[in-house]
């Protein structure tokens, strides 16, 4: 009996690989490489981006091709992948400070952007930003500010409005603060007017002094778990991006009521679209930008994600301002005049390896503490 | 059974089960949140089973998983033999140790010293991504290898070698001797290194993560790119489904097992009875 099982076994397991290896065998494919939930995939109802790119590839050009969309968790390791020489891929979506770093390591290829003619309704105020001044390696995808989040049923209205709200005695033990060190130390300089990029050590040293004050209150350091505590009532005051707010509301526990202000100064980031120099097949990569700009792919990407775009067919889309609601509109857009001036003030850019070192230096004696 | 034993019993199994029960509560949330359980629905499962994404990276991993396990344990029941064959002593202890060293590697170092030299392979081939499906497929079996080797060896070590001679000495060519013999007589040894190997490639995050390439993701990997935002309960559905399976192929075969030797008893009694 073991002896038919195993063959029944090995043959399964040809028929596996066979199968595998015969998808493979399409003309053309484009490797893209994305964050993870970071696009509309086609759940509950909602547009499925990859396919409907397939499906409209094939009837525009006649010739099929497959997508291989695979994901990442941080910009490093995309980095890593990409630098390593291992893979090749075609299109990426890192984040402002890694296109700063790829495009000086010349790991980035300058787009063709007559095969883009959908970056004209891309917001001006979006081009050609501190990370890409030429504007010819990128084009923005998404974009993201962070603001402060606070259960209303616990926090006093007249407390809120600035980052001196996670400093306040009177919520001990019920404050969340970044657990990575950019983010952290940013909000406390953001606190006390300092400049996020600096690379004097005394700036980052009251930065530091700032954090030390701040950790009696703090009840824990955290990343993605500020969903639960927050949706649960466990933590009342944190500060996250504008779009994950949307998503803990929409979760919130009964006796929860999650509200959400931008402080005067805070951190902006954008995660844009860029073509790296392994890329095989740039026209169809271009392609592909292109169609991720038209209207309906868009749109879904937006309203999936719950990210703001910089995409003018998507923020004066009648349909998506409508199924997002007044409030949505309000928060993800209300901070976004301006944006090239406090974007390149105020986002993260890349520090000195030892500015780095020393920060998490400060950073771990915070933990510690 | 005391009290005491009974209650460190309890929290043994509270401490194991706790976390997949909690899970499995909330793939049936209707909402999204882990923490408010607002009403039951298969809204999650439904969810799952429209995901080509994840279903794709299922699919990926099982047959990763299958195919790792049936070369690695072809690979390492043929190599248990030889070693076990070799009559130097010394030369038998470099082989044991040489084969364990994937299984005493950390995994971080067995994952990128491979990933380097499918990249040199890859350069010297002039090839633009030398990482795809192959490539993890060899990783997978190398670190399952010393596992299967690991099982096999001792069974070979209990087996008394006369019975081969014997078989030989019939009339048996040493292959036949092999099959019809020495493999019955190991078949445990092979089994569990199977499942071991199975289990183990089903699961691997960091040497899946260094060595594959832009077509094949698996799911660890996968759930593990979830982490910037939210793990979705998708995953909670699809963790739920899993545990279910895997429990359901335990129970089968434990009442194999059972079966089995209910009925070794019975020929046993009957050899005696006659």
């Amino acid at each position: 009996m073991t002896r038919k099982l195993m063959a029944l076994f090995i043959v399964l397991v040809l028929i596996c690989s066979f199968g595998l290896t015969g998808c493979n065998n399409s003309a053309l494919t484009l490797n893209v490489y994305n964050w993870g939930e970071y696009i509309s995939d086609g759940s509950e109802g909602s547009f499925d981006t990859v396919r409907e790119f397939e499906k409209w590839y094939k009837e525009t050009y006649g010739t099929s091709v497959k997508v291989n969309y695979t994901t990442f968790a941080s910009n490093e390791d995309m980095y890593n992948k990409i630098s390593s020489g291992a893979v090749s891929y075609d299109v990426i979506i890192p984040s402002d400070y890694m296109i700063a770093r790829m495009a000086s390591e010349n790991l980035l290829m300058p787009l063709n952007f007559d095969n883009i003619p959908n970056y004209q309704y891309i917001d001006e105020d979006f081009k050609s930003l501190y990370y890409d001044p030429q504007g010819q390696y990128t084009v923005p995808y998404a974009y993201g500010i962070i603001g402060v989040i606070y259960n209303a049923n616990e926090v006093d209205a007249a407390d809120t409005g600035s980052w001196d709200l996670l400093w306040n005695s009177k919520y001990d033990d019920k404050i969340l603060q970044f657990n990575n060190s950019r983010d952290a130390f940013g909000m406390a300089m953001y606190k006390l007017g300092l400049d996020v990029n600096s690379e004097d050590k005394s700036v980052w040293d009251s930065a530091y002094n700032e954090l030390m004050k701040q950790s009696p209150l703090v009840y824990s350091y955290v990343m993605d778990e500020i969903y639960n505590m927050m949706e649960s009532g466990e933590a009342a005051i944190g500060a996250y991006y504008a779009g994950d707010y949307f998503t803990m509301k929409d979760a919130q526990a009964d006796d929860v009521d999650l509200q959400f202000y931008y402080p005067e100064r805070t951190n902006y980031y954008i995660d844009a679209m860029c073509i790296p120099t392994c890329c095989q097949n740039k026209e169809l990569a271009e392609i592909f930008i292109n169609y991720m700009l038209s209207e309906e792919p868009a749109v879904a990407n937006a309203e999936y994600t719950y990210y703001a775009s910089p995409n003018r067919l998507v923020y004066e889309n009648a349909d998506y301002i409508e199924n997002m609601g007044q409030e949505a509109m309000d928060v993800l857009y209300g901070k976004a005049e301006n944006f090239a001036q406090e974007f390149n003030k105020n986002a993260y850019h890349n520090l000195s390896k030892e500015m780095l070192d020393y920060i998490n230096t400060l950073w771990e004696t915070v933990k510690i503490n | 059974m005391k009290l005491s034993s009974k209650i460190y019993t309890g929290i043994i199994f509270a401490f194991l089960f706790a976390p997949i029960i909690v899970l499995l509560i909330f793939s049936f949330n209707e909402a999204k949140s882990l923490s408010v359980f607002s009403s039951f629905s298969f809204k999650w499962y439904t969810e799952l089973f429209n995901d080509r994404d994840t279903l794709e990276s299922v699919k990926n991993t099982v047959v990763l998983a299958l195919s790792a396990t049936a070369i690695s344990t072809t690979m390492g029941t043929a190599a248990a033999f030889g070693i076990y064959r070799v009559r130097r002593n010394w030369y038998k202890s470099i082989f044991n140790t040489v084969t364990n060293i994937p299984m005493i590697n950390p995994d971080i170092i067995t994952g990128i010293s491979m990933m380097l030299v499918f990249v040199f392979v890859g350069r010297l081939f002039g090839m633009a991504t030398s990482l795809n499906f192959w490539t993890i497929l060899i990783a997978h079996v190398t670190f399952c290898l010393p596992y299967v080797i690991f099982q096999v060896l001792p069974k070979l070590q209990q087996m008394d070698y006369s019975l081969v001679e014997a078989a030989q000495d019939l009339g048996c060519t040493p292959v036949r001797a092999f099959f019809k013999v020495t493999l019955p007589e190991i078949m445990p040894g092979i089994i569990t290194g199977a499942i071991m190997a199975f289990t183990l490639s089903l699961d691997d995050f960091v040497i899946s993560y260094f060595t594959s390439g832009n077509d094949f993701q698996t799911l660890p990997i996968r759930i593990y790119g979830m982490t910037k935002k939210t793990v979705t309960p998708k995953m909670y559905a699809l963790a739920t489904i899993i545990f279910f399976v895997t429990m359901a192929l335990l129970l089968l075969n434990n009442i194999i097992d059972n079966k089995e030797s209910r009925e070794l008893k019975r020929k046993k009694k009957e050899i005696k009875g006659g």
